[in-house]
């Protein structure tokens, strides 16, 4: 017996040894772990009109993070997230409660262009990555482009600028356009007018009207006096729902067709009634497209969040996608960021709608497909125009 | 301009204003009345064009809808006035401006939390779908005519109600002298519930009858809510034949303004504002 | 509260104030500079709905104009001169105050709220749809005001702490600045102007002179306000000027006491402590937010500055005086 004291000490000390082998080892690769944590600010409005928009865009992003098992080319993904409201007047203070206070490595955001605007200006400060998923302000990728500032969705000139050679090919000489008085309003006219003349179309009159005013009568009226052969008009939301009520209402569809840039019929579609059948549209995205990805994505979607998907969750998903390949240049390494902005550069996104690749600017070269309204989707018609780069105007880099 | 197109847009004009003043007779009621400087009036008519989205898809009918939403509405605003207005008659008018931000926020997130935060349509009801041909291309909906009806007969309504009825004598004298009428015999407190009441049901009824046309969106009550005010106070505080000016005004303004003047189509309406109550400042029609 | 315990609890607060940056994170410093701005805005307000009874609703309209004229004094590629920009700006505010209140103050009451929403309405659009101002989009400040004189320079405003001690340094002035014109005679003035202006008018004193004063010195600070809002933010845009931040600031001096500099500072620091509480909790804040405001209407009359005054009332027996 007098053996069995050091004995047991022995084997105390030898289990403590063992699981201490255990255990070093594992919180090494727990602080490795750790260390290696993405920090991903999503700031996007989660309040007020755009709420919608900003919620799909967070589900798209989520659900690519998820299929990869919470983690972007090894690194796992930590979220920070703020409501920005739509409000350009909160937008640098907001962003910079991400980078400065909570130290986000990439910021992601936001739909309202005045917001993302302000976003770009704070990320272009700070040096931080930012990664836009819905704003479409010509300026981001054009005279504003930075190397830390990348965009997963379009440019308000893409879609725009489809549009125009299309209805220029479809016979019409003379064009009216309609949208409020804002920036994207007018960039969505300017790229329409661009090509819609170079292709030896007319614009009889740009009408402008208050944003966000939605008193379309008097321009109505202003239409059927004008006769033009053809409308193009950039409204969203409820202003959009109304624009194609109101225009069916008024008799016009009958007698002249409507013609829209991107987002007039997403999202509105059913709220329109039947006004909104037969409508065309150019965006970087459809209902019915054929490619596998897409396919997988729309079921996987439906299944976690039980609504159908939209091009806002296309965006945000695509982000995630891009975000991935600029990981993936870390080769498992520590975050820097511009390493990641630099392989973020080469990607080639397999998304839903098409692959696309980065243009200079760090804009999507992607196809714009013609759509049309058939009951409650829009439709493929075909590729308006293939692999459409911006041409990021002002842009020096 | 040729004739014609003149001709349609005076009626447009008029139809918007009237428009504009069924969104307005609520606020005029309240704020001459109780002196309620109501910045959730834009809230009730969103919550009326929900009501009306929401209670058409059960009924599928929106006449039916209107018929039970507009009893909803108003006693929705009494109980609102039970709750929280009358605890605040006697304070600053400024502290009821804060009580009804508050509001504001307040249904606007639970708007959120309940239905979402999607678009949304509701369809016109079938009767009234048709559209009457105006030129050769242009036509006009029947519904919108059927909406300044509407309005034209809420007006005398409005009118009949507080120059003929004793309800209405005593709202207008309520509005003079709160305490006078108290001494009468008359139950103020009972008096201001109604009034309201009435004004919430208002609101409500607009959102209702322009949901069709205006289609239901977040934040679409803030989209009303300067406006409604602009009308009420060009056209005097309280006065329903003045909001009714006041909104035909401004419904030529921003139609005309639009057309002739599209850079200043913006400040057109708040242009008006302006130069009326510069040349009248206490508004087109006021009170004695 | 006695007014020696109110001298201590300023005092206390100022300190913590001047000495948060040492303890504060980066971020944390900006987002009190902010409401420091916001303070300073809060009283330009109060010296007009609480001393002299013009409840203005349409202050942000001078805010952004000041805002938009550093921004626009500011070239390209280079900062522009603080001893320029500030001036500028401020005087900018103050000439369209001057110019707006010579028509708005021949209203009064309810059509006096709505006539200056009218001309800050006409402001935003001016902003919004011209491109004066760079459209709805609105314009980057790229550089922070120079304040080198001659070669010298005192202090950097590209230094967060610079910029944060320059921004408390005003605000004190601002204050400082109030309090000195309420006690004076013109203040007594408009204080009479407040309680009733018809005995004023009967004493032979010119209102509307005084009025007109007050509105300019109030658009100057609002524009004091905004200048250094859009130097701290670096980015200014038409929303600077919408309805809703004229309701923001009204708020404030409302939430926090009307006819009291230091309710008016309670209020801005309660709207942004609110605020950035509620965020952090739920998607959904801005419905804790409206039941913290309603709760404060119903349960604090007077504002924030009120209740410790009732409490103690109550604490003593007393009633309170509703």
């Amino acid at each position: 017996m007098k053996q069995t004291q050091p004995q047991v000490r022995r084997i105390v000390r030898k289990t403590i040894a063992l699981a201490l082998a255990a255990v070093i080892p594992a919180l090494g690769a727990f602080a490795a772990q750790a260390a290696d944590k993405v920090k991903v600010g999503l700031m996007l409005p989660y309040t007020g009109t755009y709420a919608s928009l900003g919620n799909a865009i967070t589900n798209g992003f989520k659900q690519y993070v998820t299929e990869n098992g919470g983690k972007l080319g090894g690194h796992e993904i930590e979220y920070f997230v703020v409501d920005d409201e739509s409000d350009p007047s909160k937008a640098t203070e907001n962003a910079s409660k991400l980078i400065k206070r909570d130290q986000v490595d990439v910021l992601v955001g936001t739909v309202h262009s005045g917001v993302a605007l302000a976003m770009a200006k704070v990320a272009r400060d700070n040096k931080t990555l930012l990664i836009i998923p819905n704003a479409g302000a010509d300026e981001l990728t054009g005279p504003l482009c930075a190397p830390n500032v990348f965009r997963s969705s379009f440019s308000a000139w893409q879609p725009a600028y489809a549009m125009g050679k299309i209805v220029a090919d479809r016979g019409h000489k003379n064009v009216v356009t309609v949208t409020w008085k804002y920036s994207f309003g007018e960039q969505s006219v300017a790229g329409f007018k661009e090509a819609f003349e170079k292709a030896g179309g007319k614009i009889a009159k740009e009408l402008y009207l208050p944003f966000p005013n939605v008193e379309f009568q008097p321009f109505l009226t202003e239409i059927a006096s004008l006769k033009p052969d053809a409308v193009f008009v950039f409204f969203a939301g409820g202003g959009a729902v109304k624009f194609v009520k109101d225009y069916d209402a008024a008799g016009l569809k009958k007698s002249i067709p409507l013609y829209g840039s991107g987002f007039l019929t997403d999202g509105t579609i059913d709220a329109m009634g039947g006004s909104g059948e037969g409508l065309m549209t150019t965006l970087h995205y459809a209902d019915n497209l054929t490619n596998p990805k897409d396919q997988a994505f729309r079921k996987a979607y439906a299944l976690a969040y039980k609504a159908q998907p939209d091009v806002y969750a296309v965006q945000g998903y695509d982000a995630a996608q891009m975000l991935k390949t600029g990981l993936e240049g870390l080769k498992g390494g520590k975050f820097d960021k511009e390493v990641v902005a630099k392989a973020m550069e080469t990607a080639k996104v397999d998304s839903p709608r098409g692959a696309f690749t980065l243009s200079k600017a760090h804009n999507p070269v992607q196809d714009i497909y013609l759509r049309k309204v058939e009951g409650r989707e829009n439709k493929l018609v075909g590729v308006a125009e293939k692999a459409l780069a911006d041409p990021a105007r002002g842009c020096r880099m | 301009m040729d004739f014609v197109s003149f001709l349609i847009q005076v009626l447009n004009s008029l139809q918007y204003g009237l428009l504009l003043f069924l969104v307005a007779s609520g606020l005029t009621l309240v704020f001459g009345i109780m002196g309620i400087i109501n910045l959730a009036h834009g809230s009730f008519y969103m919550i009326g064009a929900y009501l009306a989205f929401a209670l058409t898809s059960m009924t599928g009918n929106l006449m039916l809808s209107i018929a039970l939403g507009v009893p909803l509405a108003f006693a929705f605003g009494a109980l609102l006035e039970w709750l929280l207005f009358s605890h605040l008659y006697k304070r600053d008018h400024l502290e009821q401006v804060l009580l009804t931000y508050g509001l504001i926020l307040i249904f606007e997130e639970l708007r959120s939390l309940a239905v979402g935060d999607d678009v949304h349509g509701v369809a016109i009801p079938a009767i009234f779908s048709a559209s009457i041909p105006l030129s050769d291309n242009l036509s006009y909906p029947v519904y919108r005519l059927v909406i300044s009806v509407v309005c034209l007969a809420l007006a005398g309504g409005l009118y009949y109600l507080i120059q003929r009825t004793r309800l209405g004598m005593m709202i207008r004298a309520g509005s003079h002298d709160r305490d006078m009428v108290k001494a009468l015999g008359i139950d103020i407190n009972v008096l201001y519930r109604t009034v309201f009441a009435l004004g919430v049901a208002l609101a409500a009824l607009a959102g209702m009858l322009a949901a069709p046309i205006s289609s239901v969106y977040p934040g679409m009550g803030s989209s009303v809510l300067i406006i409604s005010f602009v009308i009420v106070v060009i056209g005097g505080v309280g006065s329903v034949w003045g909001a009714l000016v006041a909104a035909l005004l401004i419904g030529f303004a921003d139609t005309f303004g639009k057309v002739l003047l599209p850079d200043l189509a913006g400040l057109m309406v708040y242009l008006v504002m302006a130069v009326v109550l510069l040349w009248r400042p206490e508004g087109i029609f006021r009170k004695g | 509260m006695n007014s020696r315990v109110s001298t201590i609890f300023k005092l206390a607060v100022l300190a913590a104030v001047l000495a948060f940056p040492v303890f504060g994170s980066g971020f944390y410093t900006e987002m009190l500079a902010k409401v420091l701005i916001l303070a300073i805005f809060a009283m330009s307000l109060d010296l007009l709905v609480g001393f002299t009874g013009l409840v203005s609703f349409g202050h942000a309209a001078y805010f952004g104009v000041a805002a938009y004229a550093v921004a626009l004094v500011t070239p390209k590629y280079d900062p522009a001169s603080l001893w320029l920009a500030l001036p500028v700006s401020v005087a900018a505010a103050a000439l369209v105050a001057f110019v707006i209140g010579l028509f708005v103050l021949r209203t009064k009451g309810i059509y006096f709220i709505m006539v200056t929403l009218a001309f800050a309405q006409m402001a935003y659009y001016v902003f919004h749809d011209t491109p004066l101002g760079g459209g709805s989009d609105g314009i980057y400040l790229n550089f922070k005001p120079d304040a080198a004189i001659a070669g010298w320079a005192p202090f950097d405003l590209n230094e967060p702490l610079h910029l944060y001690y320059f921004v408390a340094g005003a605000m004190l002035f601002v204050y400082g600045l109030l309090k000195l014109v309420l006690r004076s005679p013109f203040g007594r003035v408009l204080v009479g102007i407040r309680s009733n202006e018809h005995r004023m008018l009967s004493l032979g004193y010119a209102t509307f002179r005084y009025k007109l004063a007050a509105f300019t010195l109030a658009g100057a600070l609002a524009g004091l306000a905004g200048f250094l809002y859009a130097v701290l933010f670096g980015f200014v845009t038409p929303e600077y000027l919408s309805w809703h931040k004229s309701g923001d600031v009204l708020l404030m001096v409302i939430l926090g006491g009307m006819g009291n500099l230091a309710g008016a500072i309670a209020g801005a620091v309660a709207l942004v402590g609110l605020q950035e509480l509620f965020t952090g909790m739920t998607k959904h804040w801005q419905l804790l937010m409206g039941v913290t405001i309603v709760a404060a209407v119903l349960f604090m009359p007077g504002g924030m500055t009120a209740t410790p005054a009732r409490i103690m009332a109550r604490i003593n027996g007393g009633k309170t005086n509703e």
